[in-house]
């Protein structure tokens, strides 16, 4: 009894934490697709790219953690920046398919890049040290690295929150995802606020690659191998909602760890199953609004 | 978009209609040495066919017609190692397992459209990638189904280590194969798809049975598919876990777009292109050939939405202009 109530906290806390990392990856994939309707399937690529950035800055350049992550998620938006204005931007009207095909490209040649630059092998992680121990309360042990991402996954989260709840940028963001003719024509700057909200939700898939680089190993396979998971969550959480992914997020999260810990025979079997019967009962997700 | 396929008042098969049929065939006896990536080229032109169908004239956007082609090519695998080597029946056994799969999964998930349709389809090739993952008393897991032997085809012709034998076959199988699309895009059925594809309201409204139709283009499309992967599965006498791999979807997509899709035959330009030039670069170059692709899928999306067909049909019309 006493060893499955310690497996329970654990398989808990370990999914947590797998749970809030792929929230603060895939929320911008959401409002990107909530707001403009794009299918991005190279969301991916930016969590990757942050993975890459914070592991060359530390590695190459001796970096210290906290600068490198934030080095990640600047870089990573301003580069996002660039290409929606460039190339994205283009294809708003265009159909599905076009937008499907023009991501799968540049997931593509995103590998490529990772590949010639990297090699083919996950990238070595070295936390600074104030994160590798463990730590003791209720007399348990847990791994310092996980606590810190659970608590700064939640102070992101809060500030997103409150970005979107509460200010003029969110009411807009939220206003447009709700009606984007109506939003336009009381005079916001939805093509601005596109790419506005567009760099921050790169930017924190930036971040959420970088913090996870233990968890998610940086290799050049990540858009590929993990597009399924940032989809799942945002097509079970529903499109344009931030509360809708982040319960899929954890529902995914813990789970997935629960699986792996008691039932690996069955690998992710569970999620796709579920994944399927949610989609089938409520096609807009679990919090999307019916089209 | 430019799409050429679709209702003609003449179905006839027209003189260029032949032409990849004798170069199919030259092949054969100029170039012996490369048969076995010839009968490659030619599995995955069928596979192309089968996405053309509901990708192309269905406007369905699928990301996981692998899991079709996968069964197909582990029920003619597993049938080898379990019962009998006869090709034919392996066929018939892949064609039927991936056409009952289509059938369900059609059933289930072409009620949904957009996202939710996209996911579902990604959802369904992964739940079969884990089935063949886990299951490896029947699939061999990572490790790959092998060590089957196949007989010969009509007790005759025997597979030899040349792949003359496997090129011929496939051949055969893909004309099969390409009279039967060809029959269907241009029959009234393929009219009122192609209807659905470009405007689906109205399609109801018409008071077509949209689902229905979808329904039994996707039963069709996957079972030409198991029918790809039973031959693949023959031909090469190995089912690995790739078979199923949302990269294998991917890939198939590019080389249909590649081609043009909605038209037939760039289901035929598209792998012979892409599988020549990955035979030539990828062994060499890896990086920079899925760079290659990457940017030619931007490219074609931005600039070329036709593939290479649309291309050629766009030089063509600026010829006949200039001389009038």
């Amino acid at each position: 009894m006493q060893d499955f109530l310690s497996s329970l906290v654990s398989v808990a806390f370990h999914g947590l934490a797998y749970g809030m990392i792929l929230y603060v990856i895939s929320v911008g994939l959401s409002v990107t697709m909530g707001l403009m309707g794009f299918v991005n399937l190279a969301h991916g690529v930016f969590a990757m790219a942050g993975g890459y950035v914070m592991l060359s800055a530390m590695n190459s350049y001796g970096v210290s953690f906290p600068i490198a992550v934030a080095t990640a998620f600047i870089a990573v938006a301003v580069a996002s920046m660039v290409l929606e204005r460039l190339l994205y931007s283009r294809l708003y009207t265009a159909g599905e398919l076009d937008q499907v095909l023009f991501t799968i490209g540049l997931i593509f040649m995103s590998v490529a890049i990772a590949r010639l630059v990297y090699g083919t092998l996950p990238q070595p992680v070295r936390l600074p040290d104030y994160l590798t121990g463990q730590l003791h309360f209720l007399g348990r042990d847990f791994p310092a690295y996980r606590v810190f991402l659970i608590l700064f996954s939640i102070s992101i989260i809060g500030l997103l929150w409150f970005g979107v709840e509460r200010t003029r940028w969110g009411a807009m963001v939220r206003a447009a995802v709700d009606y984007r003719a109506m939003a336009q024509s009381v005079g916001i700057n939805t093509s601005r606020l596109f790419t506005l909200t567009f760099a921050l939700g790169s930017g924190l898939a930036a971040l959420g690659g970088a913090l996870g680089a233990e968890i998610i190993a940086i290799q050049p396979t990540y858009p590929f191998e993990h597009l399924v998971f940032f989809l799942i969550v945002v097509a079970v959480g529903g499109l344009g909602s931030l509360r809708g992914p982040f319960v899929a997020a954890l529902l995914i999260g813990v789970t997935d760890t629960a699986c792996k810990y008691w039932v690996p025979e069955f690998g992710a079997f569970f999620i796709f199953s579920v994944t399927i019967a949610v989609l089938l009962w409520r096609p807009e997700g679990l919090f999307g609004r019916a089209a | 978009m430019n799409h050429t396929g679709g209702y003609v008042a003449d179905p006839r098969i027209r003189a260029i209609e032949w032409l990849p049929w004798a170069i199919a065939l030259l092949c054969y006896f100029v170039a012996p040495t490369y048969l076995p990536l010839g009968s490659y080229v030619l599995t995955m032109i069928i596979f192309a066919l089968s996405l053309d169908l509901i990708l192309g004239y269905g406007g369905i956007i699928t990301l996981g017609h692998s899991a079709y082609f996968g069964t197909g090519a582990y029920a003619a695998g597993i049938l080898a190692a379990r019962l009998t080597g006869e090709p034919l029946i392996g066929l018939l056994a892949g064609t039927l397992a991936a056409g009952l799969l289509g059938l369900i999964t059609g059933l289930i998930i072409l009620r949904t459209r957009g996202l939710a349709l996209l996911m579902l389809t990604l959802a369904i090739t992964s739940l079969c990638f884990e089935v063949a993952n886990k299951a490896t008393s029947w699939t061999g897991g990572a490790d790959g189904l092998g060590g089957f032997t196949i007989q010969p085809i009509l007790g005759l012709f025997k597979f030899d280590f040349l792949g003359k034998t496997a090129y011929v076959y496939c051949l055969v199988v893909l004309f099969a194969c390409w009279w039967l699309v060809r029959r269907l895009v241009y029959s009234p059925f393929g009219a009122s798809l192609t209807g659905v594809r470009e405007n689906n309201v109205r399609m109801h409204a018409a008071g077509a049975p949209v689902y229905r139709r979808l329904v039994i283009a996707y039963t069709i499309s996957a079972a030409l598919a198991g029918l790809a992967g039973a031959l693949l599965t023959q031909t090469t006498q190995f089912v690995g876990l790739k078979v199923l791999g949302f990269e294998l979807s991917g890939e198939l997509m590019v080389m249909l777009i590649l081609g043009g899709f909605g038209r037939i035959y760039g289901a035929f330009v598209g792998p012979l292109v892409f599988l020549v030039a990955q035979d030539y670069l990828a062994k060499q170059f890896p990086e920079y050939w899925y760079f290659g692709i990457g940017a030619m899928l931007v490219l074609v999306v931005m600039f070329a939405r036709g593939g290479i067909l649309g291309i050629i049909d766009a030089i063509i019309a600026r010829l006949r202009r200039t001389q009038s």
